[in-house]
This record gives structure tokens, C-alpha cells and sequence, in this order.
């Protein structure tokens, strides 16, 4: 995790274990690791290739396909600032301001991790599907959110809101407000403070809350493929044109778009160890 | 700039941090908030600063009241206990924050900017460490960057909380020294927190002593030190003996001992008396005025001052402190087990019946018995 640091000294003699336990549990571990990351990882891009570089590439830069791709990366442009936003929002509102119902706010973003994304879906269709809550008055001004982009839009929101707050309200409950005090007692505005000691003290954690967001934009399937209609070239994300492509059997293509998938995780995650690299050397 | 404090109260949900407290500090005065921790010294140098707004009262800076000016307008530097520095700024660039955040019309050129952090970083004697970072710092490196960047928007009053808290003992002595001279240099209205009485009165020019969010006494060092307005300043400022005793026609009693010279207790009553370790005095064989029998436990003579440990005849303990050659010329030649006798001398305190006085050759005349300013 991000503020886990390694200790540089070594382990006390007390907390060591004894060489056979410690390699049974490293083996263990790397056991587990191949069996269910590494060859899965490798099954994606060998099942991809399995006709050759040009059926791949064929694949992946069908009309329907580059859509898919191309509305997965408008989803993520949008959601991401919109969440960022909102994450850092809250993320003061909780560790600086006294106000009635806080715990209610914690607990209510976390709101989107504790329910199923198939339920986050839901939630959407019944606020604004044909039937729903809001149904009538958006058909009679002729607006479409589900079964349309803004509806992939709101729940990629709902389901990746929780990401960049809770990983800035522990670090900014630890570092605590008394350099933002000092900036305001010496004449700083609150915009100045925000920029030049607010945003510097958690932009490592910012940027980490950020990663794993994006991630989780791009690779939702559950709520987007409630709300999203499935039609293809239109509604369709990657991740739900995967499926449609693997239901039709048509593996070589499902894996093939799988494979871009698996490369923008595979980025992500060095992009969060890099940013990890990073704050633990400034800290 | 003259700050006034008037009746403030300030609550913590039921616990009431400042209960109606009154307060002047003159214009480039350097005044210490002493007292035990939950005494309401930090609270009120926060409500001063405007770090916390008091539930009653007001609060005058130069006769204009500042109850309600938010922080950023108080023009008040503080310097906080753990100083705040900003982690991700250089040394100069921590000191050159007050400046840069000025509205663009009223922020100096970059290079008036440089002078006066470079004249700043001078003062405090870090001109070399002005690319170091915070956290390369030693503590009382840091103490002295918060003070330059409190001082670098030449704040009308500045306020320190708990300034030498964080520091070891030797650094503290060195920077408080080095404070005082920085404050008669600069004559900025100076308002300090401390716990440490020692701090208060070589620091300050006068000392506020704060108990249970009131205050016991204002006085300078030497006032409060010499003529305590209440028991509580008396045992709070130095080392004390308790005895319990009874107080009867001026006279006073301990256990089987009867004292000499005339007690100023307003009551007569139950007893407690408390004296200073270097107002005991001993003596190989009693001379009849009074005098209690004591065993020696432990001499430490280690230093310029002899400290000796006893345990007077009824049990409790007690110690004595003199100099060194006051204790050589007494050539009692004390050991563990020694048996001496112990007589009291004037400037005791005097408590009977929960009211007390000072019992001493300068507090025996009534004028110079200060009344509690505790309201």
C-alpha cells in the first residue's frame, strides 16, 4: 500500500521465521500468482495471436471494435476529472469541516464498493429508464440517458466515485491542517492554499487514487452493461464488446480486444508502482 | 499593538477551556501563558490568533474589536509547536510565503522578495541552509525558520505556542536566550505558551499563570515569583514542601513543633503550609524556636546546589536545598541516617481553611498582598 514503507534495518531476529516455512511460503504464493494471474495473462495474448498478427489486428480495427474502444476512452476522459473532483471534495469536507451527518458521508462513499455493480446499474434504470422514476418527463423532452452514452457515463461514475476519497481522507487525516492554518495566517487565500500547499502535500495520493480509478473506468462491466443497450458501435465499451464478440464465438476477436484491455491494466499498474516508487522516495 | 482580552469564555462541549478571562498586553511587551497542561493557556493564545473563535467576550486589538476578523486579516504571526513548516518548500521558500501570496498590487518584486528572506534567514542565523528542506533540518533549525516565516509579513503581534517544547534541553536554554534578545531587537508584542516555570520567568516580562482556565495571577517574574497571589502560583512556580498543621492566635503548630514568629493566615484552622526546599534550614541540635527532628535519606551534592532528601519525624518527606558553601561551612557531615533538625524560615505560604497568604518579611506589611485576579 502507499504508506507502507519497508524498513531499511531488516527484520528483529523475534519476527523471523525459520528457512523451510519462509520458502513454503513463498512458493505458495508465486503458485497462486502463476496459476491465477500469470497464465490467464498469457492465455489472453496467446488465444489473440492464435491466427496471426493480421486477423489481430483486423480484430481490434473493426468499426464496432474501434467504437467500443474509442467510447471506453471517453468514458474514462470524462469520469476521471468529474471523480477527481468530487473524490478531493469530499476528502476535505471529511478530514477539515465539522458538520452533522459525517459518518453518514463516509460510510455513504463507500456506498458504491459495498453493493454489487450489477445493482448500481439498476439503481439508474429505475431512476431513469423507460419505466422509471424520471422516465416520463425525460421521453417528453426527448432525452436518453439509459441505453445511451450518458447513461454508461453515470454509472461508471457511481461505481468509481469511492477511489481518489478514500485514498486522500487517511492521508489527509495524518498530515493533519496545520500548515494550511500557517499559509492562511500569513495571507494566503484559500484558493493559494488549495494550490500551493493543499494539492502539493497529497499529489502522490491523488495521483495513485487517480490510477486505480481510471483502471476501474475502463474495465467496468457489470453496471455499464445494465444501463448500456449493447448496440454495437453506439453503446457498446470494450469490455461489453468482448463479451458479445466471445458469445458468438468468435474467440480470436474477443481475445484480441481482451489483449487491449489487459495492456491498459498492464500500463496502469506501472504507472501506480512508478507513482509508488515515487511518494515513498519523497517521503 | 495593545492587545486586550475581555471576559472571554470558550467552551469544548462541556468543558470550559477559558472561563471569563481579562487580559492587557502592551505594545511590544513579552508576556508568558504559563500553567499545567488543560489550564486554558493554548486556548486563549488561540483565540488571540484567531484559530478559534470564543463563545463569549471580546477581544481588542489597539481598541478595535477583533473578536470576529477572520485569521487571514488578524496581521498576527503565530508560530506553531510544531512549527508547520510548509514540508514541500525550501527553507527560503517557506519563509518567502507570506509574501508571495500578496495580491499582485501589493506584492514586492521578486528581488525586494530575496533581500528580505536573505535578511530574514540572517536574523535567525540559516542564511547557508536556505535550499534545505524541512525535513533536513534540526528542530531548533526549524523553530527558527517558523519564526522567520511568522516574522516576514512583519505581523503587529507575534504568538508562539509552546515555542521550545519540541527541543532538548541545551538547544531550549541557547534559543530562549536567543529570543529574548531577538525580541528586544525587533519589539514585536510577543505572546508565549509554556508549562515550564523556569522558561516563563527568564523569558518574559511578565508572566500570566493560568489554572483551570482562569488566571491566577499577572505579574513580572519577580512579583509572581516573590509575592504569589494564590497557593496555587506559589506551588506552581518552584519546588515545595506541604506540612499539615493548625494555625491558632497567629501561632503555628506542626505535629509536637511550635513555631516562633507570627502567621498573617486569615483563619484560624487546619493547616497547610508550603515552603520552598532553600527556605529549610538545618541545624545539628534545636535552639527552641521551633525546630522539627528529620532523618537524612539522601544528599546529592553534585552541582553548586546541595539537595537533601528527609523524612520528618511523622513520616513524610521533605527536602532541603542550600549552596554549596553554606552547606561546607555547616560541616554537618551528613549521612544517610543523620539525624538533624529542621527550622522553617519566612516566605512560606499559608493555607487554612481553602484561604491563604503568604507568610514572609516582605508580605507581613499589607500593601504588597496582591489580591486573586482570578474572577
Amino acid at each position: 500500500m502507499l504508506r507502507s514503507h519497508p524498513s531499511r534495518e531488516g527484520r528483529p531476529v523475534a519476527l523471523t521465521d525459520s528457512g523451510p516455512i519462509r520458502w513454503a511460503l513463498t512458493i505458495a504464493a508465486l503458485t497462486f500468482l502463476t496459476l491465477f494471474l500469470f497464465v490467464p495473462l498469457a492465455a489472453v495474448f496467446s488465444q489473440a495471436m492464435e491466427q496471426g498478427w493480421r486477423l489481430y489486428w483486423a480484430a481490434i480495427t473493426e468499426p464496432d471494435a474501434l467504437a467500443a474502444i474509442k467510447l471506453t476512452a471517453l468514458t474514462a476522459i470524462v469520469v476521471l476529472p468529474l471523480n477527481v473532483l468530487f473524490g478531493i471534495a469530499a476528502a476535505w469536507a471529511i478530514t477539515r469541516a465539522e458538520f452533522r451527518g459525517k459518518q453518514a458521508l463516509i460510510t455513504l462513499i463507500d456506498l458504491p464498493f459495498a453493493v454489487s455493480p450489477v445493482i448500481s446499474g439498476l439503481i439508474f434504470v429505475l431512476l431513469f429508464g423507460a419505466q422509471g422514476f424520471l422516465g416520463p418527463w425525460l421521453a417528453g423532452h426527448d432525452l436518453k440517458i439509459i441505453f445511451a452514452i450518458p447513461g454508461i457515463w453515470l454509472a461508471t461514475l457511481f461505481v468509481t466515485a469511492p477511489f481518489v476519497a478514500r485514498e486522500l481522507i487517511p492521508l489527509m487525516q495524518e498530515q493533519g491542517a496545520e500548515e494550511e492554518l500557517a499559509a492562511v495566517g500569513l495571507g494566503a487565500s484559500g484558493w493559494q492554499t488549495f494550490w500551493r500547499i493543499t494539492l502539493p502535500k497529497i499529489k502522490w495520493g491523488l495521483l495513485y487514487g487517480a490510477i486505480l480509478l481510471n483502471a476501474r473506468a475502463i474495465g467496468e462491466f457489470g453496471a455499464v452493461s445494465v444501463v448500456s443497450g449493447h448496440v454495437r458501435g453506439e453503446t457498446n465499451t470494450a469490455p461489453l464488446h468482448v463479451e458479445i464478440l466471445y458469445n458468438e464465438y468468435s474467440f480470436s476477436a474477443a481475445f484480441a480486444v481482451a489483449s487491449v484491455l489487459a495492456m491498459l491494466a498492464l500500463v496502469t499498474l506501472a504507472a501506480k508502482s512508478l507513482v509508488e516508487w515515487r511518494s515513498q522516495r519523497v517521503a | 499593538m495593545r492587545i486586550e482580552v475581555q471576559s472571554i469564555v470558550k467552551r469544548f462541549g462541556s468543558f470550559t477551556a477559558l472561563n471569563n478571562v481579562s487580559l492587557a498586553v502592551e505594545s511590544g511587551e513579552l508576556v508568558a501563558l504559563l500553567g499545567p497542561s488543560g489550564s486554558g493557556k493554548t486556548s486563549l493564545l488561540r483565540v488571540i490568533a484567531g484559530l478559534d473563535v470564543p463563545d463569549g467576550g471580546r477581544l481588542l486589538f489597539d481598541g478595535r474589536d477583533a473578536t470576529r476578523r477572520n485569521l487571514r486579516d488578524r496581521g498576527v504571526g503565530f508560530v506553531f509547536q510544531h512549527y508547520a513548516l510548509f514540508r514541500h518548500m525550501s527553507v527560503f521558500e517557506n519563509v518567502a510565503f507570506g509574501l508571495r501570496v500578496r495580491p499582485r498590487a501589493l506584492r514586492p518584486p521578486e528581488r525586494d522578495i530575496a533581500d528580505r528572506v536573505r535578511r530574514l534567514l540572517a536574523l535567525v542565523q540559516l542564511e547557508a541552509l536556505g535550499d534545505r528542506l524541512p525535513s533536513q533540518l534540526s528542530g531548533g533549525q526549524r523553530q527558527r525558520v517558523a519564526l522567520a516565516r511568522a516574522l516576514a509579513v512583519e505581523p503587529q503581534v507575534l504568538l508562539l505556542d509552546e515555542p521550545f517544547g519540541a527541543l532538548d534541553a541545551k538547544v531550549r536554554k541557547d534559543l530562549r536566550r536567543w529570543l529574548r534578545r531577538l525580541h528586544d531587537e525587533l519589539h514585536v508584542t510577543s505572546i508565549f505558551v509554556t508549562h515550564d516555570q523556569e522558561e516563563a520567568l527568564e523569558l518574559a516580562d511578565r508572566v500570566v499563570i493560568m489554572n483551570q482556565g482562569a488566571i491566577e495571577q499577572v505579574g513580572t517574574p519577580d512579583e509572581v515569583y516573590e509575592k504569589p497571589a494564590t497557593g496555587f502560583v506559589f506551588r506552581f512556580l518552584g519546588d515545595v514542601n506541604l506540612f499539615h498543621g493548625r494555625v491558632e492566635n497567629q501561632t503555628l503548630r506542626i505535629e509536637d513543633t511550635t513555631f516562633d514568629m507570627p502567621i498573617v493566615a486569615t483563619e484560624d484552622g487546619e493547616a497547610q503550609v508550603y515552603v520552598r526546599p532553600h527556605r529549610l534550614t538545618l541545624q545539628a541540635a534545636p535552639t527552641g524556636h521551633g525546630e522539627f527532628p528529620a532523618t537524612v535519606e539522601r544528599v546529592n551534592a553534585a552541582g553548586p546546589l546541595v539537595r537533601i532528601d528527609l523524612v520528618a519525624a511523622w513520616g513524610s518527606p521533605l527536602r532541603v536545598e542550600m549552596s554549596e558553601d553554606r552547606y561546607r561551612r555547616l560541616r554537618l557531615n551528613l549521612q544517610r541516617g543523620s539525624e538533624v533538625f529542621i527550622a522553617m524560615q519566612q516566605d512560606f505560604y499559608v493555607e487554612t481553611n481553602g484561604h491563604g497568604r503568604p507568610n514572609g518579611v516582605a508580605s507581613t506589611s499589607r500593601d504588597v498582598v496582591a489580591a486573586p485576579m482570578a474572577s
